[in-house]
Formats: structure tokens, C-alpha cells, sequence
């Protein structure tokens, strides 16, 4: 009851915001576009489509959830928040909601717009896609949620985004197969959780739903749970 | 009968003692008010109270409880000094949001925002309201779940005269029906309107008494300059 209060809320704050929420659903739509156009719809951009379409929600719920829970312990809300009988976890919980409904109509309209109009193919069963895209933003609000607790102000906040998601892209296999990384560098990846979550959509692309991509799942949601667990080692009642 | 009981209380923010060591009582339905100048370490205080300050050593109880106690966030109401409210909603929104979280039924939000008087303003949007209405958001959040203590932080900063009185009076009110009010204040000028004060300087108590019972033992007529005479009589 209130997780739902504090994802009612979040996405009241998102309602007051238009310019933002047409920058979450209209900038990857954009990309996509782009990046069809730059390489022709030849077979770079049938590869790195569908994963991109994935992986677009983490970041920007990553973004936005670091900025928002960094504006909630500055602002005095959430002092507010831990004097009253609000669990950590509904609080979390309720952000993790809020989010993922967002991604869910993100994933929703870049999927619309990558499959019917720019001839993205994907093997795999498309709503696939967007499941792994919501999980992949929850994954992204969970993760910033923690990050908040380490940045006193939003500029700090903005430069976790290159410090912690740049280097998980460029090593999660999208760009250089993991086959051929250095091998410490395959080790570096094997640690970073969106290394599965780019597994998972490659597998979803090529239809390829085995075992191994069913543990790719399970460690993306593995990863949830326990960024949540440590956003919630962050929340404290009592503070200097 | 004692609401908040604090003994030997010592608080230190960032290798700094704010609170050396103090002791106080806040009597049970009445209006207290904490006054100090700034940087004496009332919100430090209230904050213990509340529960929400890492105290360094000593007990503070809380209608009985240990202050920051589960059982406890429901009897006691905070107002911060800055309005801790989601500038980006209505005042509706807002207090619907927090009512939820307390577990309270719709109606308390048309009553806090009566008591409050921002009737008019239930559907704006609070950054657009003055700093006075912001501050008066944020006190109608804590008035939310009828609270038997209510920890105020400068609640009556930047609003009118007329507001003020009010205000006041919604605090009496209070007191009538048998909440307890804490209030801190760095303007003299409101301590006439307490049934008691605890006089802070420097995270020590310089008095615990009734503004009648300050001017008798400083003989002064202006309760600032009793304040500034107990300053002179301690050092």
C-alpha cells in the first residue's frame, strides 16, 4: 500500500515534468534512427539495434532515478519520510514501480518505432525485448538509488553516469565480443551486470532462449535485488 | 508530566560538539518554546527528539519510548526548518502523498490544509507559492497524523503579522485538545506567546522557565533582555 503511495507520487512528479518525459521516450527513438541511417539498416545496425533498445532504459532510469533520490535527501523529504512509518524498502519498492512503468512505455514506443518503421529484426519474440528493457530500467533505478547516497550534489550525481555505465557498455560484448577481450578485461566483464543484460537481449535477437539465457535473467535480477539491498543500507534514520 | 525527557544528551556533527551535555523536560500539553540564537543547536536538538540525529552519548525519551522509536512515527510530528515537501507537486498532492504514508484517511488532508489556511492554494503547484505558504505546506505535513507531539523548526520564519497570530493560535488549539508543542524560534518576540521556554546558547540550557518566571529573576521587562542577562550571569 505504500510502495503504491510512493510510485503514485514519482510518477506525479514525472506528470509535472512534459519536457522530460518526452526526452526519456523521444532521445532513444532518436538514436535508433540515427544509428539506422548512419549505417544504412545494414547488419551493424541489426546487431546493435536490439540490444541498444534494451539497454537505452537503464541508463536514463539510472539518470533520472540518481537525481531524483539525491533531490529527496537534500530537500528534506526523505528526513521526513524516515520519521514516519515508511519502511525502506516501500520506498524503494515504490521507485523500483514508478520506473519500470515508465520503461515499460519507453521500451514500448522505441520498440514501435525500431521494428515498424526502421526494419529492426529481431529472431526472438519482441515482447521479450521489452521485458528485458524493463527489468533492465529497474535494474538502472536500483543502481542509482545507491549511487545517490555518494553524491552531495547533481553534478556529482551526472558523472556517475560515465564513471559506472560508459565502462559496463563498452564491456558488455556489444562493441568487442567478449571471445576476444584481453583476458582481464573478460574478467572486469564477467563482474559488471550489464554484461548479462546485453547477453540476454543478443540471445533474444537470435532466438537462442537456452539455459544460458535464462541464467542471464536470472543474474540481471540477482543484480536487482541486491543493488536494492544495498540502496537500502544507505537509507539510515538517524544521520549526522 | 513529562513528554520529552532528555538527560545528558551530547551531540557531535562532523568532529564538532554542537550539544556538550543537557538536560531538559518538555512538559506534556503545552506549548514550549526553544529559543536561541542561531547556531546554538536547536534543530540539533529537535532533531534527537525526533529521532533523527546520531547522538554521541545520553537518553532522550519520547512519550515514553526511546525517541526514534517504530511506535513513535506515528505519535510524533516533525517540521524541518526548510520545507521538506516535493516543490514539483500541488499542496493536494503533496499532503495526499504523506497522508498515505500514515496510514490516514483522505479527509485529514482538507483539515491540515484548513488548519494551515491554504484553502485557496490546494491545487497549486508549491514552488509557485511564496516561501511563508511553502513553510506552511510543510507544517500542515506534520499536523497530518494527529500527532501527540509536534516538533516545529522555525515554523512562523518570513510569514506576515497576521499569519503569525494565527498561526499561534492553531498552536494553543493544539494544546487545548492535549498535543504537545515544541517549537523553536530565534525571534524573542515569540517567546511571550510559549507557555514555557528553554533558553539555549552555545548546545547548553540557560534556562528552563515560563516568560513570567524569566522576568521576575532578571527583573527585566523585554524577555531579550532577560535572555541577555542570563548570558552575563553565566560568563
Amino acid at each position: 500500500m505504500r510502495t503504491v503511495a510512493v510510485a503514485v507520487r514519482v510518477l506525479q512528479q514525472l506528470r509535472r515534468d512534459p519536457r522530460t518525459l518526452v526526452l526519456i521516450i523521444g532521445v532513444p527513438c532518436l538514436l535508433e534512427t540515427l544509428l539506422r541511417e548512419l549505417f544504412r539498416g545494414g547488419p551493424v545496425f541489426q546487431h546493435a539495434g536490439p540490444p541498444l533498445l534494451g539497454l537505452f532504459p537503464f541508463v536514463t532510469m539510472f539518470l533520472v532515478t540518481s537525481i531524483t533520490m539525491l533531490r529527496e535527501r537534500t530537500s528534506g523529504t526523505l528526513e521526513r519520510l524516515m520519521t514516519m512509518p515508511l519502511g525502506k524498502l516501500d520506498l524503494l519498492a515504490g521507485y523500483g514501480c514508478a520506473f519500470g512503468v515508465v520503461a515499460a512505455v519507453q521500451a514500448a514506443a522505441v520498440s514501435l518505432v525500431s521494428f515498424e518503421l526502421l526494419d529492426l529484426h529481431v529472431a526472438g519474440p519482441r515482447a521479450v525485448v521489452v521485458l528485458l528493457a524493463v527489468a533492465n530500467a529497474v535494474l538502472g533505478t536500483a543502481l542509482g538509488l545507491f549511487v545517490s547516497a555518494f553524491a552531495q550534489t547533481e553534478f556529482q550525481a551526472v558523472q556517475f553516469m560515465p564513471a559506472l555505465v560508459i565502462p559496463q557498455f563498452l564491456l558488455c560484448g556489444l562493441f568487442v565480443a567478449r571471445g576476444s577481450m584481453a583476458t582481464w578485461l573478460r574478467w572486469i566483464s564477467d563482474a559488471l551486470p550489464l554484461t548479462y543484460a546485453y547477453d540476454a537481449l543478443a540471445h533474444t535477437a537470435a532466438d537462442t532462449l537456452d539455459t544460458r539465457f535464462a541464467a542471464d535473467v536470472a543474474v540481471v535480477c540477482g543484480c536487482i535485488l541486491l543493488a536494492l539491498a544495498l540502496g537500502a543500507a544507505t537509507l539510515r534514520r538517524r544521520t549526522a | 508530566m513529562n513528554a520529552v525527557r532528555v538527560e545528558a544528551l551530547r551531540v557531535v556533527r562532523g568532529g564538532k560538539v554542537v550539544i556538550p551535555g543537557l538536560s531538559c523536560d518538555v512538559e506534556a500539553g503545552r506549548v514550549t518554546g526553544l529559543l536561541g540564537p542561531s547556531g546554538s543547536g536547536k534543530t540539533t536538538l529537535l532533531r534527537a527528539i525526533v529521532g533523527v540525529q546520531r547522538v554521541a552519548s545520553g537518553t532522550v525519551a519520547v512519550l515514553g519510548e526511546a525517541a526514534g522509536s517504530r511506535s513513535l512515527r506515528l505519535r510524533v510530528g516533525y517540521m524541518t526548518q526548510a520545507p521538506s515537501v516535493y516543490r514539483d507537486l500541488t499542496v493536494r498532492e503533496n499532503l495526499s502523498f504523506f497522508a498515505r504514508v500514515l496510514g490516514r484517511e483522505p479527509e485529514a488532508v482538507s483539515r491540515a490544509v484548513a488548519d494551515v489556511s491554504l484553502d485557496g492554494h490546494a491545487d497549486q503547484v508549491v514552488a509557485r507559492l511564496s516561501g511563508g505558504e511553502q513553510a506552511r505546506v510543510s507544517l500542515a505535513a506534520a499536523l497530518l497524523g494527529s500527532p501527540e507531539l509536534l516538533v516545529l523548526d522555525e515554523p512562523t520564519v518570513g510569514l506576515d503579522p497576521v499569519l503569525r497570530r494565527d498561526l499561534w493560535e492553531l498552536f494553543h488549539d493544539l494544546a487545548e485538545r492535549g498535543v504537545t508543542l515544541l517549537v523553536s524560534s530565534h525571534v524573542m518576540d515569540e517567546a511571550d506567546r510559549c507557555d514555557s521556554l528553554l533558553l539555549l546558547r552555545e548546545g547548553r540550557l540557560l534556562a528552563h522557565a515560563t516568560p513570567a518566571e524569566l522576568r521576575a529573576r532578571t527583573g527585566a521587562v523585554e524577555l531579550d533582555e532577560a535572555f541577555l542577562a542570563l548570558i552575563e550571569a553565566e560568563s
